[in-house]
C-alpha cells in the first residue's frame, strides 16, 4: 500500500460489558480503506459483539470508535448509510424472490431505479442465477445464498462491508468462490471486514487480529504472524493464542 | 417516502404469498360469525327435569302438562320416590328435580295451602338457576289460575295484584343475534389485527431479518408504518367482510350511519395494531408474542361487556374495563348498529380511541430499537 493511507475504521480502548461479564475489552486498532480485515477467535471471544458495536447495532460501553469518519455513539445512522452488513444467520427474506430482495435492499439504501434493474441485473448475470431470479431465495442452495447475500450487501457501494463468519457451512469451491468476490470489492475500494474459523481464509486476509478472551491477542499479516510466532501455518498461531484463553466455548 | 414505498411493497408481497394468512383474513370470519352467534346464546333450553310425583292426581298431572308445555323443559324422569329423582340428578340425566308430596290436591283444596320441593343441581349454575326460576313462574302462574278456579268470583279482587308489561327497545324481540354478531365481529377484527402485527416483527427477530433491517438507514417511524399500513388494510377487509356476512346472513342492518362505524374502526384498528406493535418489541419469539397477546385477549374478551354486563362486575373491575379498548369498540357497534347513534352520542368513545392509538404507538415506536 503506496498510497495515503486512510483509515476507515478507528478503534481505541473500546469495550462492551454485559453486567460483570466484559465482552470486549479494551479494543484499539485502525482499518485501511482497501483492506481485507480478518477478526479470528475461538467462539466467544468476542468477535460477533465487536462487530456489532462498529456496524452501529449496538452501543459500546467505553472507549471510542470511528466507522467511515462517523462516530460510534452520536451518529450510527449515518454509519448504517456508508456500510454493507452481513450477518452469521442468514438475512433475505427467503419467501421473496431474488429479484424481489435486490429491488428492496437497494431501495432502501436509495437506489435509484434505473441503478436498482441495472445493478440487479449484473448482479444475477455475475453469480449466474439467470434461472433463478424469479424463485424464492428460500429455495436456493446455501452456497448461493451466501453469495447472494454478499452481494446485496454491497449493492449500494458502502465504504465498508461487514462479514460476520460469511463462510459457515458451505463447501470449499464455493468458499473460493466467495473470496473470488470479496477481492472484486476490495479491488473496488471497499473495504471489508471479516470474521472467520477458517485459517486458510485467514490466510487470504490483508492484515488479521485475533481475539482472546475480548482481548487482541495478536495483529499483523498473516506472514508476519507466523514468523512472530514461529509457525508454519495460521492453524499454528491460531492454537498457540488459543491455548491460553480462559473462556470456554460460550 | 420512496423507503416507505419499498417497505410497503414488501410486506405486501410477503402477506399475498403466504397462503394461511389470506385464509386467515377471508375463512376465519366467515366461520366464526356463522357458527359463534348461534352456540352464544343466553336463551336456556332442553333443561332436563325429574319430576316425583306422589299425588298422582288430576292436579298434578295438570302442573306437570303446564310445565312440560312451557318448552323450556323436557321431561327425563317420573318417578314415584325422590330418591330415583336425586338419582337421575346424580347421573347428568336431570338439572331440576321437582318433588309433589302425597294429598298434593287435596290439601290445595281444603286447605288452600300446599309445597313443593324443588332440588336444583348447581353445577351448571347459570342453566340451574335460569331452570328454577322459570319452573316457580310455572308453579306461580297456575297457583294463580287454580284461584280463579276455587275462589268463588266477586266483584273486588281480594288480592290485589300490579302486573308488569314490558317492551324491549332496540332489539324488540330480544334477538341475541343482534346482539351477539357486533359484539363478535369487534373481538374478530381486534384478534386479527393484533395477532398478525404482534407476529409479524416478532418473526422478523425469529428469522434474522430484521438484523438486517437494523444495519440500514431505514427510519424507524418508516418501518412501523410499513408494517401498520398493510395490517390495518387487513383489519378493514375483515371488518367489511364481516359487516356483510351479518346483513347477508343474520339481517342486520346498521341503523345508523356506516361511514361513522367505518370511521370509529378506521382509528380503533391503529389502537389494536399499536398493541401489537409494542407486544413485539417486548418479545424475542413468535411464541412468547402468541402467549402474551392471547393472555390480553381473553382479558379483553371477558371484560369487554360481551359476554357479562360491565354494569353488573365489581367496582375494580369496572375499572379495569376502562383501559380494554375492545370495551368501547363493543359499545360503539351496539351504539350505532342496534340504536342508529351518531357521531355525536359516540364522541367520547372517538376520543378515548383515539388517546389509546397515540399512547400505544408512541410506546411501540420508543421502545422499538436498532441499537441495542
Amino acid at each position: 500500500m503506496i498510497n495515503m493511507k486512510e483509515l476507515v475504521i478507528e478503534t481505541r480502548n473500546l469495550s462492551k460489558r454485559f453486567g460483570d461479564f466484559i465482552a470486549v475489552d479494551n479494543i484499539s486498532f485502525e482499518v485501511n480503506k482497501g483492506e481485507i480485515f480478518g477478526f479470528l477467535g475461538a467462539n466467544g471471544a468476542g468477535k460477533t459483539t465487536a462487530m456489532r458495536m462498529l456496524c452501529g447495532l449496538s452501543i459500546p460501553s467505553s472507549g471510542d470508535a470511528m466507522i467511515a469518519g462517523f462516530d460510534v455513539y452520536k451518529e450510527t445512522e449515518s454509519i448504517k448509510k456508508n456500510i454493507g452488513y452481513m450477518s452469521q444467520k442468514f438475512s433475505l427474506y427467503e419467501n421473496l424472490t431474488v429479484e424481489e430482495n435486490i429491488q428492496f435492499f437497494g431501495g432502501i439504501y436509495g437506489l435509484s431505479n434505473s441503478d436498482i434493474k441495472e445493478k440487479g441485473r449484473a448482479l444475477i448475470q455475475k453469480l449466474g442465477l439467470e434461472s433463478e431470479s424469479r424463485k424464492l431465495v428460500g429455495s436456493l442452495p446455501l452456497g448461493w445464498k451466501q453469495k447472494l447475500s454478499f452481494s446485496v450487501a454491497v449493492i449500494h457501494e458502502p465504504k465498508i462491508v461487514f462479514l460476520d463468519e460469511p463462510t459457515g457451512g458451505v463447501d470449499p469451491l464455493t468458499r473460493r468462490q466467495f473470496w473470488d468476490l470479496i477481492y472484486e470489492a476490495a479491488d473496488r475500494g471497499v473495504t471489508i471486514f471479516v470474521t472467520t474459523h477458517y485459517m486458510d481464509e485467514a490466510e487470504y486476509c490483508n492484515r488479521i487480529c485475533i481475539m482472546v478472551d475480548g482481548k487482541i491477542g495478536a495483529m499483523g499479516a498473516p506472514d508476519f504472524l507466523k514468523k512472530k510466532f514461529r509457525a508454519s501455518s495460521m492453524d499454528e498461531v491460531f492454537y498457540e493464542l488459543a491455548r491460553g484463553a480462559q473462556r470456554k466455548d460460550a | 417516502m420512496r423507503t416507505l414505498k419499498f417497505l410497503l411493497q414488501k410486506e405486501f408481497r410477503q402477506i399475498f404469498r403466504d397462503k394461511t394468512i389470506i385464509a386467515i383474513i377471508l375463512v376465519m370470519p366467515t366461520i366464526q360469525l356463522l357458527i359463534l352467534p348461534l352456540a352464544a346464546n343466553y336463551e336456556i333450553k332442553n333443561i332436563n327435569l325429574s319430576i316425583t310425583d306422589h299425588d298422582r292426581s288430576a292436579y298434578s298431572s295438570q302442573l306437570i302438562s303446564k310445565i312440560t308445555a312451557s318448552g323450556y323443559f323436557k321431561l327425563t324422569g317420573y318417578n314415584d320416590s325422590f330418591k330415583e329423582s336425586l338419582e337421575n340428578i346424580e347421573s347428568e340425566k336431570a338439572d331440576l328435580t321437582l318433588e309433589i308430596p302425597a294429598n298434593f290436591e287435596r290439601n290445595l283444596i281444603r286447605e288452600e295451602e300446599q309445597k313443593v320441593f324443588l332440588a336444583v343441581n348447581a353445577i351448571n349454575g347459570v342453566k340451574a338457576n335460569l331452570g328454577g326460576a322459570y319452573l316457580s313462574t310455572i308453579i306461580r302462574n297456575y297457583n294463580q289460575d287454580l284461584r280463579m278456579e276455587l275462589i268463588p268470583q266477586t266483584k273486588i279482587n281480594p288480592l290485589p295484584v300490579i302486573q308488569t308489561t314490558n317492551s324491549n327497545w332496540y332489539n324488540t324481540l330480544l334477538n341475541y343475534n343482534l346482539f351477539m354478531v357486533p359484539g363478535i365481529l369487534a373481538i374478530l377484527v381486534t384478534m386479527i389485527a393484533g395477532f398478525l402485527s404482534a407476529l409479524n416483527i416478532v418473526k422478523e427477530k425469529e428469522m434474522g431479518t430484521i438484523e438486517q433491517i437494523n444495519v440500514t438507514p431505514i427510519k424507524k417511524i418508516h418501518f412501523i408504518l410499513g408494517k401498520l399500513i398493510p395490517f390495518w388494510i387487513m383489519g378493514i377487509i375483515v371488518f367489511s367482510i364481516g359487516l356483510t356476512l351479518s346483513r347477508v346472513i343474520y339481517g342486520i342492518v346498521p341503523l345508523g350511519s356506516i361511514p361513522l362505524l367505518y370511521g370509529f374502526i378506521a382509528i380503533y384498528l391503529l389502537a389494536v395494531l399499536g398493541f401489537g406493535l409494542l407486544i413485539s418489541t417486548y418479545c424475542d419469539t413468535q411464541q412468547q408474542a402468541m402467549f402474551i397477546a392471547f393472555f390480553f385477549v381473553m382479558i379483553f374478551v371477558l371484560m369487554g361487556g360481551l359476554f357479562t354486563s360491565i354494569d353488573s362486575m365489581p367496582e375494580w373491575a369496572k375499572t379495569v374495563s376502562r383501559f380494554n379498548p375492545m370495551r368501547y369498540l363493543i359499545e360503539v357497534m351496539r351504539m350505532v348498529i342496534l340504536k342508529g347513534s351518531n357521531f355525536k352520542d359516540i364522541r367520547f368513545h372517538f376520543l378515548i380511541i383515539a388517546i389509546f392509538a397515540v399512547v400505544l404507538n408512541a410506546w411501540a415506536l420508543w421502545n422499538y430499537r436498532k441499537t441495542s
